[in-house]
């Protein structure tokens, strides 16, 4: 197993908003700038921290949806209605403002450019964001390494980074969104949530030893991880990456954040 | 601390469980969220087994009817997990690692809990002894789901809860501290809670 350690400690540093746009339905790509960046892996997250005047300080975890090479760390923001952090992060932050955050942080769910052999990417929802920084990587190192993209998303409108995407597809990247709930006229996609056939039909065969990352919601990752598993991937071959999607909680934050 | 978030008040309600949490935590109520690094392992009852093994005088084996004869304890306590999500009174039964390490000698001083899966995580002896630590097997009066670590799981509630590793099959005893899965890929060797230890160096 690789063990790319981050042995540094990880300070609280000040960024600037540069951007903060609407990429999907209640989706929105805040791009920080932040002096002294010494660069990330695609895969990898920050922490955020909000402080408020009387002290009150709330925490997330948010991964990275751009490329090292990118000027700026963007961090895509899934927008929760009753979230406490995403509101203020979609809404509340203008160009200028600061924000506070560390990282980058951890070492496992993370693409290297080096290695070529095949990349399996397969996505639920915002769980597309950290493959848009290895997209954005794989396009930037001029990285061989075959790559496939498997994205669920609810409708078109949710499709987070959709004429980059495009544009990856033109690049030779295979890309497959499956739209679950509505599709529009002419829709040439795939229909309806991933089954296991269409795990088995989409995903690097078996016998090309891909690399396998799934990130998504964990009812998503969960079923999906168990179809690749019954198709006969090795599990140590597949790295997994979730939000915890949980009913009625005070949460926020698209989280991937692997762990635990 | 002089940075203030332009704007950002947070929720009163959040403020109301902050005696009760670790610094950076927030409480999520109902839920249960799930991680972990790979495909949940099914491991079939008849081939689990438990064993405690490295610098002990006789390594131990129990299968797992054994480890149901066991004395289980039910216990009710508070987890942290470093993702931030704290999760107040959850109720598991399990054995105490109290009684699992009596049936060995041993003058190690660490251990390292290895899991269906390939995952591992380092604690001090010291922090599973004493009533502070156990491997469950059931969740809320019910066996423990597979991707809540089912069969059986470590609990340490007083550290971060990726200590707590999911599938556990055994400890192995060392006199050497031997960075697990997480603690090898840039997170705290120790990781408590109440000193916001989530990654190396904190």
């Amino acid at each position: 197993m690789a063990r790319t350690a981050i042995r540094r400690r990880l300070t609280w540093r000040l960024a600037t908003v540069a951007a903060n746009a609407s990429e999907a339905r209640a989706v929105h790509r805040l791009s920080l700038r932040i002096d002294g960046w010494d660069g990330h892996l695609p895969g990898q997250h920050v922490d955020v921290r909000l402080t408020a005047p009387d002290g009150y300080q709330a925490q997330r975890s948010y991964s990275i949806a751009s490329a090292p090479e990118s000027p700026t760390v963007d961090l895509v923001v899934q927008r929760l209605d009753d979230g406490e952090v995403s509101p203020y992060l979609t809404d509340g932050l203008r160009p200028g403002d600061q924000l506070e955050l560390r990282g980058p942080i951890g070492g496992y769910f993370v693409w290297h450019a080096e290695l070529d052999s095949p990349l399996q990417l397969v996505a639920g929802g915002s769980g597309v964001a950290p493959f848009l920084a290895m997209l954005d990587h794989h396009a930037a190192a001029a990285s061989g390494a075959p790559v496939r993209l498997l994205y669920s998303a609810r409708t078109l409108d949710d499709v987070i980074g959709h004429p980059r995407l495009e544009r990856h597809a033109e690049r030779g990247i295979g890309v497959t969104i499956a739209l679950t709930r509505d599709q529009p006229p002419g829709w040439t996609g795939l229909s309806g949530r991933l089954t296991p056939q269409i795990i088995r039909e989409r995903v690097w065969p078996v016998d090309r030893r891909p690399s396998v990352f799934v990130c998504g919601a964990t009812t998503f990752v969960e079923a999906v991880a168990d179809s690749l598993v019954e198709a006969g991937h090795p599990a140590a071959a597949i790295r997994i990456e979730r939000f915890g999607d949980v009913r009625g909680a005070r949460r926020d934050s698209g989280v991937p954040t692997t762990r635990r | 601390m002089g940075f203030v978030s332009r704007g950002f008040v947070g929720r009163p309600e959040a403020r109301e469980g902050t005696v009760l949490l670790p610094p950076g935590q927030y409480d999520i109520g109902g839920g249960f969220p799930v991680l972990s690094a790979g495909p949940t392992p099914r491991t079939a009852l008849d081939d689990w087994d438990f064993t405690i093994s490295g610098e002990v005088d006789a390594p131990d084996r129990l299968t797992w009817q054994e480890f149901q004869d066991l004395p289980h304890e039910e216990v009710t306590v508070d987890i942290h997990c470093v993702t931030k999500w704290s999760k107040f009174d959850t109720t598991w039964s399990g054995v105490s690692l109290d009684t699992l390490l009596d049936r060995v000698e041993t003058s190690a001083d660490y251990l390292l809990a290895f899991c269906d899966g390939g995952y591992t995580t380092n604690l001090p002896l010291e922090d599973v002894t004493g009533g502070r630590a156990w491997i469950v097997d059931q969740y809320d009066g019910e066996p423990l789901e597979a991707q809540h670590g089912g069969p059986a799981r470590l609990l340490v509630p007083h550290l971060y809860f990726w200590k707590s590793a999911k599938w556990v099959r055994g400890l192995r005893l060392s006199s050497v501290d031997e960075p697990g899965f997480w603690e090898s890929l840039g997170y705290h060797i120790y990781g408590d809670p109440w000193r916001e230890q989530r990654y190396a160096g904190d």
